[in-house]
């Protein structure tokens, strides 16, 4: 039985996701230059993997000023962080498992 | 997915965990409290200065104790503002910020300390500044953001006191006194008023 494998969240599949996501359970908010030099990745990509966690409501967009510059700010949702949570420790079991038996490719 | 796959997503996250976490614990009122220091010091090194001949010591002392006096503040503040937020004061965070903060810091204390053995006291006010900024501007990376800020202005402010030696003391009352009850002021609205 592998159950647990379906804990595993297919919206955390990419590594900028997951990285939008470990990223912003730690810090109450981080706005979008934040993200790219945390990450490196480029505005497209970014904003494209922002949109899909803001469409799963794991993750809440806020648009602002800072001045004239327009800011957007990312905070993670209670269902995020549940999300989230639930794809580690699944991420863990899964480790567990192999480490006691068979090596799965 | 593969082990494997499970493997480095693990170790993403925890890296780009720990790269994240910057230092929230650090007071603002420490801030204000550290510039009321620097005034009272500034205060009391110009009364030195009218009843005359100055001892350069004397400065260097009164310095000092005011950095002191400072650093036991921000640390117990901060140590406060973290338990209250049910937190550790010492974690990765706080670790990487004072190592960032006082690789410059310590590079000036030893560079004032030159000048003043070989007798460049005109340079004095301006070197603590610009190496203070440099640290400030440095640490900024790791905790809010306008520390970076304040260590822009420590800089501007040491580059003028070089441009005009002989205000060292109205240039260190600015850049210790003022600009830190400034700062310290706008971060304790921003971040810890309820």
């Amino acid at each position: 039985m592998k159950d647990y494998l379906q804990d595993l969240n297919k919206a955390f599949e990419s590594r900028v996701r997951l990285g939008i996501m470990s990223a912003l359970m730690v810090n109450e908010a981080l706005d979008f230059n934040a993200f790219k030099e945390l990450l490196d990745v480029t505005d497209g990509n970014l904003a494209s993997h922002t949109r899909a966690l803001e469409a799963e409501k794991y993750i809440r967009v806020e648009k602002s000023f800072i001045g004239r510059k327009p800011n957007t700010k990312f905070s993670i949702t209670p269902e995020g962080r549940e999300a989230f949570e639930l794809h580690l420790s699944a991420l863990e079991t899964l480790l567990k498992n192999v480490g006691g038996g068979e090596v799965e490719r | 997915m593969t082990t494997n796959n499970a493997l480095t997503d693990l170790a993403e996250i925890r890296s780009i965990m720990e790269r994240s976490t910057k230092f929230l614990s650090l007071s603002a009122a420490s801030a204000i409290l550290a510039g009321v220091y620097a005034i009272a010091g500034a205060v009391y090194v110009s009364g030195i200065l009218e009843k005359g001949d100055p001892e350069p010591r004397q400065f260097l002392l009164v310095a000092g104790v005011v950095f002191l006096l400072a650093l036991c503040t921000t640390t117990w503040l901060s140590y406060r503002k973290a338990k209250k937020a049910g937190q550790k004061l010492m974690n990765r965070a706080a670790i990487r910020l004072l190592v960032n903060f006082a690789i410059p810091l310590a590079a000036g204390g030893i560079f004032v300390l030159f000048l003043y053995i070989r007798r460049f006291s005109s340079l004095i006010a301006a070197s603590t500044l610009l190496f203070y900024g440099m640290a400030l501007l440095n640490a900024g990376n790791f905790t809010f953001s306008d520390i970076r800020t304040l260590g822009l202005s420590e800089i501007a402010l040491g580059l003028l006191a070089a441009a005009l030696p002989g205000q060292g003391l109205l240039f260190w009352t600015l850049g210790f006194g003022a600009l830190h009850i400034i700062y310290g002021g706008v971060m304790y609205r921003k971040y810890e008023k309820q």
